[in-house]
């Protein structure tokens, strides 16, 4: 059950994703899609909610994107994003924010800034990127591994999230933890 | 908080969220069968004519649907290049025929009736525990939070620039989310003093 703290939690981040979306993308040279700050928001939602909250903080999120809110960076939204190409990455955010989180939670006992960036690889970067990828051969009809190959152009930036992220979790958890044992 | 509804009064306007999210729905089942590129054409341009029955300005309508061109082009290019092009016009149509759909719905709905129609679609959840009264104040909330959290965000960056900060995403992300963790706090027990229930 969602306590009214968890529900304020799920809310709150929810927005934060939003706000992150702020941050002016990163265009990528050839490639239509951008690099963006939400997708480390989806490693912060997991590493400093936990799993149950994480997961549904993001979901919340594209739930507001797809009833027709402009909120993904770069002001796009509405149900068009669900439908592209790149719909599987959309799609994984919640489940790679449930990842993290669940990986943070099994390393409340000592949460280092080591264990919280493999967290956030692991759930924000690998299960992403799996799903992801998956759904760009099934939408676009490619091979998995040209899927696969064009989808690595992303991955540089990503670890930079990844580590950033790491770091931003690492701070808040340690003046405001909100994962208790 | 304005979403991407353009108003105006056309019998698409006028249609039920629910019956224009089924409406997509099998459009999308349906398509999936299309292997023939001229009807997933012709589709296409009746999709382009709903645009134009739902009276939406052009403008709007080709900003919308700017990003999935540039996504299909590339995709096409990609997919003439390592498969064959022939059966690139065919994915790459199938879903831009589906986009346009989905945006034509987002322009044509308000944010307010898509809640409702989710809420609604929801309810048969109750069963597995979904509770949609808690949905429900999740998103008026989540909603009421964006442009508060927006403001705050350039709140904390106009702070870190007297600092030369600015483009640390750290300075920026440690600030907003703790002192949004203290938000929640406080707004967790203002709505629990209001007794809040909802189950």
């Amino acid at each position: 059950m969602l306590t009214t703290r968890d529900m304020v939690h799920i809310a709150l981040f929810a927005a934060i994703m939003a706000a992150l979306g702020l941050m002016p993308p990163i265009p990528v040279g050839f490639i239509p899609v951008p690099i963006t700050a939400q997708s480390m928001g989806v490693m912060l939602a997991g590493s400093i909610l936990g799993a149950r909250r994480g997961g549904f903080a993001i979901l919340l999120f594209l739930a507001l994107v797809a009833v027709g809110l402009p909120l993904l960076s770069g002001g796009r939204g509405g149900l068009g994003v669900f439908f592209g190409p790149t719909a599987g990455f959309l799609l994984s955010w919640p489940v790679g924010a449930f990842v993290v989180g669940w990986l943070t939670e099994r390393f409340r006992s000592r949460l280092t800034f080591a264990r919280l960036l493999i967290a956030c690889a692991v759930g924000g970067i690998f299960v992403v990127y799996a799903i992801g990828i998956v759904g760009v051969s099934l939408v676009a009809g490619l091979p998995l591994f040209q899927a696969a190959a064009g989808s690595m152009a992303f991955i540089p930036g990503d670890l930079v999230k990844a580590v950033v992220a790491a770091f931003v979790a690492h701070t808040v958890n340690r003046s405001y933890p909100v994962i208790r044992g | 908080m304005l979403g991407l509804y353009i108003r105006r009064e056309s019998p698409i306007h006028a249609l039920a969220p629910g019956a224009k999210m089924l409406a997509l729905m099998l459009a999308a089942v349906g398509l999936i069968q299309v292997t023939d590129p001229r009807i997933l054409a012709i589709v296409q341009a009746a999709a382009l004519g709903l645009f134009a029955l739902a009276r939406l300005p052009p403008r709007e309508v080709a900003a919308q649907l700017r990003p999935v061109l540039l996504l299909g082009l590339f995709f096409f290019a990609v997919h003439a290049l390592l498969v064959d092009w022939g059966s690139g016009l065919v994915t790459v149509l199938r879903f831009t025929v589906l986009v346009s759909l989905a945006v034509l719905i987002t322009l044509t709905t308000r944010v307010s009736d898509m809640v409702e129609a989710l809420e609604g679609g929801l309810r048969p959840l109750r069963r597995v525990g979904v509770n949609p009264a808690k949905v429900g104040l999740m998103i008026s909330l989540a909603i009421r939070f964006v442009p508060l959290l927006i403001d705050l965000v350039r709140e904390i960056q106009a702070a870190q620039r007297s600092r030369g900060l600015e483009r640390s995403v750290t300075a920026v992300a440690v600030p907003l989310i703790v002192k949004t963790l203290r938000m929640a706090s406080v707004l967790t027990d203002a709505i629990e003093a209001r007794g809040y229930d909802p189950d």
